[in-house]
């Protein structure tokens, strides 16, 4: 890293510590989950979407978790998912067989 | 349709087909549309083919969910069979507050992880070095993201999809657990935190970090270089 982009995480660290409704980049991290949950309050709402108005890192990072979560769903759900949706004959006997010795 | 649905209707009795609302003319018809309380109250009254037709509605999402937690088909079979006789024996216990189907699923989530906690597991991997970084004043440390693709878009290639499978089996199974109870099987937190028995505040902290794992994992796919 160069010695100006050094200076300038430095300063950027420091205005996200001291600056008026500022949080740092590690504690946004932890408001990730209830921001997209929609779980926060108006005030840490508006302090979370500050951050990422300014943050250029933040920004890409809360977007590729975003994508990495629709991703995970999306796989599950493809057509060709492999997990089966009909229930095999034989396990259908099988539990109705079970049921009845039970 | 599966030849014991008309079979489960023609159980049922010609009064409890007439009360229902969405009986129509065909059998066949009436059987497909034929409603949750009327087949619960066959059931109940262990009309066996009604009970066939019970375990085909609703098996068939009880086993995906099963064969997502467990990742083996022999052993989600068997935990589907263990969920539907424990649905069987508390049938009367089921007041009707949610669905047919979530109250089963439930079952079977809990069925999975009673399997999962029988499994002798080895001690899990550290998950730190899949975690975002930050400098020593708290800054992120992360390169620029150009996601030109939808997740639809990108799954639609099979190779992706079965990597992204492939990667949240690699998880280790506390965080892959709770990635798939939340975001798969879409409990609430508070729903994942009374199966695995924990506090909500843990399940976020959880799925968070699992979220932020995958991403790492996956980030050859994000950025469109793998597979």
């Amino acid at each position: 890293m160069s010695f100006w982009s050094s200076m300038a995480r430095k300063a950027k660290g420091m205005m996200l510590r001291r600056g008026p409704m500022m949080i740092t980049c590690a504690e946004f991290e932890t408001f990730v989950i209830d921001y997209l949950s929609d779980r926060l309050t108006p005030t840490q709402k508006r302090v979370f979407e500050w951050h990422l108005r300014i943050c250029r890192e933040c920004r890409d990072y809360l977007k590729a978790y975003r994508q990495t979560v629709e991703l995970g769903k999306a796989a599950f759900r493809a057509p060709t998912a492999p997990v089966p949706e009909d229930v095999p004959e034989d396990l259908v006997k099988a539990i109705l067989d079970a049921r009845s010795s039970d | 349709m599966l030849p014991g649905e008309t079979l489960g209707v023609q159980a049922l009795g010609t009064d409890q087909l007439q009360q229902s609302s969405k009986i129509g003319s065909d059998a066949g018809d009436a059987a497909a549309d034929h409603d949750e309380h009327d087949l619960l109250a066959a059931v109940r009254a262990k009309d066996e083919r009604a009970c066939g037709q019970f375990v085909r509605r609703y098996g068939g999402r009880m086993l995906a969910t099963a064969t997502r937690l467990l990742g083996d088909t022999a052993l989600a079979e068997d935990c589907v069979q263990e969920a539907f006789l424990s649905a069987f024996n508390n049938l009367d216990r089921f007041e009707g507050r949610s669905g047919v189907g979530t109250w089963l699923h439930r079952i079977t989530v809990n069925a999975c992880l009673m399997k999962l906690r029988a499994r002798q597991r080895k001690a899990e991997e550290p998950i730190d070095d899949l975690l975002p970084i930050f400098d020593e004043n708290s800054c992120r440390i992360e390169p620029a993201w150009e996601l030109t693709r939808s997740a639809d878009d990108l799954v639609a290639e099979q190779q992706v999809r079965e990597m992204v499978i492939r990667k949240i089996d690699e998880l280790p199974e506390s965080y892959r657990i709770v990635l798939l109870l939340r975001d798969i099987e879409e409990l609430d937190t508070r729903e994942v935190a009374e199966v695995l028995d924990t506090s909500e505040g843990a399940v976020k902290v959880r799925l968070h970090r699992a979220r932020a794992a995958l991403k790492k994992l996956l980030e050859p796919v994000l950025r469109g270089v793998a597979p």
